[in-house]
């Protein structure tokens, strides 16, 4: 008798949750990261409020990017390490949908805090109050893509040598994409235009890369595992 | 239908001998266009009306930024193949033919580059093609670095398949995304030249090269893939008598 699957996935959720929050400072470093970063950009270029808000889009989009990419390596390194990855797949339970799971679970440790920051953060840039729903919107969307995608990276590169940096080189240029309507959405929203053309595309984007990269993640685990 | 032939593919001695027997029939076809696309595009074809002489690099920038995608369409099929019906064979071609993609895309590039500083001034322009080319090489690139990382040759194989794949997939979305912003941000900055359909005489060696380039990487390929061979098979006995011959 197996477990419906639908348990199954609720338990890897929670208890990638529960072993997140335990180690606090895991959730904690992209915030920091994404705040400092933020805080190099007014320094370097002009403390102007005027001038910040005409590329506060694209600086808060970079940063929550590269601050999303941080925590990915650890996506299933522990599980990796401690033997828990081989009982997943011996399981007989469908791997890609405990790979959503676990991506479900990452993203809401490391995505979400970046979405719930990004609104102090900006409007330190000077981005107007009416603007700051399409921000946290197209953040969301966008972290999500970038944690489907780089689950992918993350069980390619399982237990090789410079993985981190190997990591970066093969997500980032798939989120190329994201970025590019994301900031945009930002942007106009900002000028305050209509932004739902973007928004919807990121949309799209996300409902695609939440489909398929699953699958690849666990074409990808079983490869590492055998 | 008989399918020995396919089979047979697929046996390291069989497509050693008969990689080396294909070869030149690429190689020499692909010289001999090649040479011809070049003498009737840098002599014989008349400078364009607009951008005189230099739109002449056209020769070698379009057919190399062709190969550039047509050689990541063949590595996706080969892994394609390589993943489903697990023939390792296909994932030689996908290995072989990685650097030789990034080095086409890396020559659209520099001659992209070079086109650009009498045409718009300035050696660098974002403008959509060349970003999208660019973050083509960064997507052979990650798929060489991956490959590179990994010791164990058919976990290598397999998961720079899979990495093919997701490129493949991504592929067009960035293309179409990376147009979008551009007409966005540079509205009609650059008069993309109107184009007046090609006459003959520049249009031929264009052809030429098109189809030359194509032949020269079936002959890198095909000379490429028994390196492969004799790396992956350097303790087989059939191959140390094969080179004693």
């Amino acid at each position: 008798m197996q477990t419906p699957i639908a348990q199954v996935m609720a338990l890897i959720y929670r208890g990638d949750l529960v072993l997140a929050f335990r180690r606090w400072e895991q959730i904690a470093q992209p915030v920091v990261f994404l705040t400092m970063v933020t805080t190099l950009v007014p320094l370097a270029l002009s403390p102007e409020l005027g001038e910040l808000r005409e590329i506060a889009g694209g600086v808060l989009w970079i940063a929550a990017l590269l601050a999303a990419l941080l925590g990915l390596e650890f996506l299933y390194r522990t599980d990796h390490a401690d033997g828990t990855l081989e009982q997943l797949l011996l399981s007989g339970q469908p791997l890609a949908l405990i790979a959503l799971a676990k991506t479900a679970a990452h993203w809401t440790a490391s995505g979400l805090p970046l979405v719930l920051v990004s609104p102090l953060l900006a409007i330190s840039l000077g981005v107007p109050a009416d603007a700051l729903c399409v921000l946290m919107i197209s953040l969301a969307l966008g972290t999500g893509i970038l944690s489907a995608l780089g689950a992918v990276g993350a069980a390619l590169t399982l237990g090789l040598r410079r993985g981190s940096v190997l990591l970066s080189l093969l997500v980032l240029p798939l989120a190329m994409p994201a970025l590019i309507f994301g900031a945009r959405a930002v942007d106009l929203a900002i000028h305050g235009e209509v932004a739902r053309g973007p928004l919807l595309l990121l949309g799209a984007m996300f409902v695609l890369a939440v489909t398929l990269s699953p699958l690849a993640v666990a074409a990808a685990l079983r490869i590492s595992q055998e | 239908m008989n399918w020995t032939w396919f089979h047979k593919l697929a046996s390291p001695p069989h497509f050693y001998r008969l990689a080396g027997r294909i070869a030149p029939w690429f190689g020499w076809p692909a010289l001999l266009l090649i040479v011809m696309g070049l003498y009737g595009g840098l002599l014989l074809a008349p400078p364009d009306y607009q951008q005189g002489e230099a739109f002449r690099i056209v020769y070698v920038h379009a057919p190399a930024a062709w190969m550039s995608m047509f050689i990541y369409g063949t590595m996706a099929i080969a892994a394609a193949i390589g993943l489903i019906w697990r023939m390792k064979l296909a994932h030689a071609v996908a290995a072989a033919a990685a650097p030789v993609g990034a080095w086409f895309t890396f020559a659209a590039l520099v001659t992209g580059s070079l086109w650009g500083k009498p045409m718009w001034g300035t050696w660098w322009q974002w403008d959509a093609r060349m970003t999208s080319e660019l973050i083509l090489l960064f997507l052979y690139l990650g798929l060489i670095a991956l490959r590179a990382s990994i010791d164990d040759r058919d976990r290598a194989d397999r998961a720079s398949g899979v990495l093919a794949l997701v490129g493949v997939i991504n592929l067009p979305i960035i293309h179409y995304s990376v147009y979008w912003w551009n007409t966005l941000h540079q509205g009609a900055t650059i008069a993309k030249f109107g184009k007046p359909s090609m006459p003959w005489e520049m249009l031929w060696p264009l052809l030429a090269m098109f189809l030359g380039f194509t032949l020269y990487f079936g002959a890198v390929l095909m000379t490429r893939l028994r390196g492969e061979v004799i790396r992956r098979e350097r303790d087989a006995s059939w191959l140390r008598e094969e080179l004693a011959r």
